[in-house]
């Protein structure tokens, strides 16, 4: 039954990736990609247990918060053209 | 000095359960790090009540409940919309006041909005904030203000 | 011990239904006419589907510290997920992208 999920999120996996080609515009495969993440989170979370290690799950985290920050980078990357960003208006806010 | 507390006890409690083990030296690396963290911190000069909102996170107990209800309602819908081979959708772009006195509560009144499938918050300013509404009924429920209210009884000020 | 033999079901039930509302989640990504509205989509993979799939794995850990860690996982990306999506949704309407409107996201509202 774990297989069956796997299976599950590996079609969501492939779905979002195609979204994630097909554009059109880049903020669409911006949000596959995020949501490609959400669905590898799980992925992880899932093995682990299939493998019988939990300790994947801390993969699992690691990939997620990776996850969030790599789109909040993305985003301001586009906006400002660097990384170090001025202190205009950030995008990154609301840490609640 | 308060919030620098709460905020050491819950890096520590957090460290302790990912961790998972209590001998003496990962201990020690652990309140390091968590002097390290708190310093850094403290030196940024993010350390206020937003940091580290200790008296909302009590009243979160009783919004959790009825916002998971709410996700679950707005999910079950947006699958039907997703499932019918018409697509019935009917996307807008709508305002609807926030009365939350804090920026904390605007924060949190937004991402509940967003957490909601079938809404988005756009854009947050002042007392309103822009939302982007899939369906007739996800503009409608949100309408009604209910959100709103119970988001600003959360916040607690008067 | 039939008890056993519930939870187990129960994960399992969770972990399916689960894994189908990703799998809608992922098919409304495709089939939605524009940018905003797959937001819509994405938002039932953030949570109903991983929401059912970690409570699956939770029943199956039983009270363990896994299941503590999957709760605070799922805590985590409840937090961070719409924070990035409104971020998106916030860039890309500033870049000056406008929703499509009306029934079946027929015009193109300027």
């Amino acid at each position: 039954m774990f297989a069956a999920a796997m299976a599950g999120v590996l079609v969501t996996m492939a779905l979002a990736l195609f979204r994630a080609f097909a554009g059109p515009s880049l903020y669409d495969r911006i949000l596959a990609v995020n949501s490609f993440g959400t669905a590898t989170v799980l992925f992880i979370a899932v093995i682990g247990f299939l493998t019988g290690r939990p300790e994947f799950l801390d993969l699992g985290l690691v990939y997620a918060l990776l996850n969030f920050i790599g789109t909040i980078a993305v985003l301001k990357l586009m906006q400002y053209g660097n990384l170090t960003g001025k202190d205009a208006e950030g995008e990154g806010e609301g840490e609640a | 000095m308060k919030y620098i507390c709460s905020l050491g006890v819950v890096l520590m409690g957090t460290w302790l359960l990912w961790s998972g083990h209590f001998e003496p030296l990962l201990i020690s690396l652990g309140v390091l790090s968590v002097a390290l963290v708190v310093a850094l911190t403290h030196r940024m000069d993010v350390i206020d009540h937003e940091g580290a909102p200790v008296d909302v996170s009590f009243r979160l107990f009783s919004y959790l409940p009825w916002l998971a209800w709410q996700v679950i309602i707005a999910n079950l819908q947006v699958v039907r919309v997703i499932l019918s081979p018409s697509l019935p959708i009917n996307p807008r772009m709508i305002d609807v006041r926030a009365t939350q006195k804090r920026e904390l509560g605007h924060v949190i009144y937004a991402n509940s909005i967003t957490m909601t499938p079938g809404t988005v918050s756009v854009e947050v300013g002042g007392n309103t904030i822009s939302v982007h509404a899939l369906t007739d009924e996800a503009a409608e429920g949100l309408e009604t203000g209910e959100m709103d209210r119970r988001v600003t009884r959360l916040e607690g000020i008067r | 011990m039939s008890g056993d033999a519930i939870l187990d079901l129960m994960s399992w039930v969770a972990l399916a239904a689960g894994s189908v509302f990703c799998i809608i989640g992922a098919v409304g990504l495709i089939r939605m006419p524009d940018f905003y509205s797959r937001i819509h989509a994405g938002g039932i993979i953030d949570t109903m589907g991983a929401g059912l799939v970690l409570f699956g794995l939770v029943l199956h850990a039983g009270l363990t510290l896994v299941a503590v860690k999957l709760i605070l996982l799922f805590l985590f990306s409840l937090i961070a997920g719409p924070t990035a999506v409104h971020a998106l949704a916030k860039a890309a309407f500033h870049s000056g992208m406008k929703p499509l409107t009306g029934p079946g996201g027929k015009d193109r509202s300027n």
